[in-house]
């Protein structure tokens, strides 16, 4: 499934006009504003955003790698590597479970990118980070435990 | 608020030295190394040293000139290397500079900036980075990956390493403290933050080569002198002047028991 | 204006290793400031990246990102010279775009 489907898709509330140039292929990928799934990024739960992003019912993966640090030095800055090795990937999502709004991002790889982001995220405190890959218009999901300290004062 | 995090900035020296553990190698410091090799990678602190290259070569301040032609201790307007060789005398002022310092001197003398309106808001905060940070932060960079080479050739430069030296081990304040009590043996830490103890060779450059510093916590960044100023901070020592002898002479003797090590700097800090 | 963004785009043979920093606040809008008052939501939204005008990635992002944000991504089938592009846009519509050369140090 390629950006411009995925954002249709996700812009169900977009005016029948931006919706057809959307599917014309007239804007680019990412630049529309309607793409951005609110609905998803307001959740409070990573179920209920996942509903929203239709990852429902994710089958759970071995083949997406998440690296990440088992005990975070710093919440608001978290280093996250995600591969995933699954063939046809288009996307990774992110949601961290025990932050206020768990939907962190999704990242489109499915047109030229290979398979991989790094990002670096806050954690409010200890939670697991899932990860939602899309391949083949399936779903995949994996997740790891980060464990976040309480800070020093050195620095 | 700031009630609490005063409290909590008590606990946490408080902590230090009542219970200052060993921080060898466990797991947790290993971890905590692998992932600062990934921060580092990819430190936001070079968005400071565009910034600073752009202040450092932008024509500013009531005498509409740029900073190009800063004597920096190697020539004006020579900036590769020169911070890896701060502290040093300077011959113009008659006294030893340390790197922001010398940029705020040639802000002032070269652009005719006011050093009391610089002096008033010196430090990083929020969305906020006085213009002497970032430049610091540039000039730094051109240093990276050099060996530091602090000078002590002239007299004053060799008394301003024992004034530093007599400044890190001078305990006073109300806890009774000095930066040797918490940088001045092996082994200890303040929670999960190894402290470096500088007055050893091998220790000493912990510190040093990784300032100007990215730090991760509030997102900002911070120069030396600020470092400085928040060890004072957390003493509860009443604080010294912005750019002051006092400072200059601390970074003498930390750089000075930095030398022959390679800078790494602009870093990124917890 | 916003600042510019940081961007290196090594090349390890016809990949193109893509990091970048970008100078903003991504404020969650649950921080309060020193009055007590809250910091209002201001955060980067989408982001996307061209190869020689050729949209290659994308992303759309929360306030959970991280202040300064920094992203690293991969790009397949790209060669010395080769122009790489990113923009990014946020909740208040700002935007920003900056390019670099690929293999271009």
């Amino acid at each position: 499934m390629d950006r411009s489907r995925r954002i249709v898709l996700k812009g169900a509330g977009a005016t029948g006009a931006l919706a057809a140039a959307l599917a014309a292929g007239l804007l680019r990928p990412g630049v529309a504003a309607a793409a951005w799934n609110k609905a998803a990024f307001d959740a409070k739960t990573t179920a209920d955003a996942m509903k929203a992003l239709g990852y429902a019912g994710a089958v759970e993966s071995k083949d997406i790698q998440i690296r990440a640090p088992e005990i975070a030095e710093n919440g608001a800055v978290v280093p996250i590597d995600i591969t995933s090795n699954i063939p046809g990937t288009t996307s990774i999502s992110v949601f961290i479970e025990k932050n206020p709004f768990p939907y962190t991002g999704t990242f489109d790889v499915s047109q030229g990118a290979l398979p991989f982001v790094h990002l670096r995220a806050k954690i409010g405190e200890s939670s697991p980070v899932r990860v939602v890959v899309t391949a083949g218009g399936k779903h995949f999901t994996a997740a790891k435990e980060v464990k976040v300290t309480i800070g020093g004062c050195g620095g | 608020m700031q009630k609490s995090f005063r409290a909590a900035l008590a606990t946490c020296c408080a902590v230090a030295a009542a219970t200052l553990a060993h921080a060898q190698t466990d797991p947790t410091t290993e971890d905590f190394e692998k992932f600062r090799a990934v921060m580092e990678d990819a430190n936001p602190a070079e968005l400071w040293e565009v910034k600073g290259e752009q202040l450092w070569k932008t024509r500013r301040g009531p005498k509409n000139a740029s900073l190009e032609q800063c004597d920096l201790g190697l020539g004006p307007g020579v900036v590769k290397g020169a911070y890896v060789q701060l502290p040093r005398y300077f011959a113009d002022v008659g006294t030893v500079m340390d790197a922001e310092r010398r940029i705020v001197h040639c802000m002032v003398t070269l652009q005719g900036f006011s050093f009391e309106e610089i002096a008033k808001r010196p430090f990083s905060s929020g969305n906020y980075t006085p213009d002497p940070v970032s430049i610091v932060t540039f000039v730094a960079a051109q240093s990276r990956d050099m060996k530091i080479a602090v000078p002590q050739s002239h007299p004053k430069e060799r008394a301003t390493w024992e004034l530093g030296k007599a400044i890190f081990h001078y305990r006073a304040g109300p806890w009774d403290f000095s930066c040797a009590t918490c940088h001045g043996e092996d082994g200890k830490r303040i929670r999960t933050q190894n402290l470096p103890n500088f007055t050893k060779h091998d220790q000493a450059p912990r510190s040093f080569i990784g300032w100007p510093g990215y730090r991760m916590t509030g997102g900002v960044m911070h120069s030396l002198q600020w470092r400085m100023n928040d060890c004072f901070r957390q003493q509860r020592f009443p604080e010294p002047g912005y750019a002051s002898d006092t400072i200059t002479a601390l970074l003498t003797y930390m750089g000075v028991n930095s030398n022959g090590f390679v800078y790494k700097g602009p870093g990124i800090k917890r | 204006m916003a600042d510019p963004m940081k961007i290196r785009a090594s090349l390890q043979g016809d990949v193109a290793d893509v990091r970048v920093l970008m100078a903003h606040p991504m404020e969650t809008g649950q921080r309060k400031d020193a009055s007590g008052n809250v910091v209002p939501q201001h955060f980067i939204q989408t982001i996307t990246a061209q190869l020689n005008g050729k949209p290659v990635f994308g992303a759309d992002i929360s306030q959970a990102i991280s202040r300064n944000p920094v992203f690293a991504f991969k790009v397949k089938g790209a060669k010395a010279g080769d122009k790489l592009s990113i923009t990014w846009i946020d909740n208040k519509g700002d935007k920003r775009t900056d390019e670099v050369v690929v293999g271009g140090g």
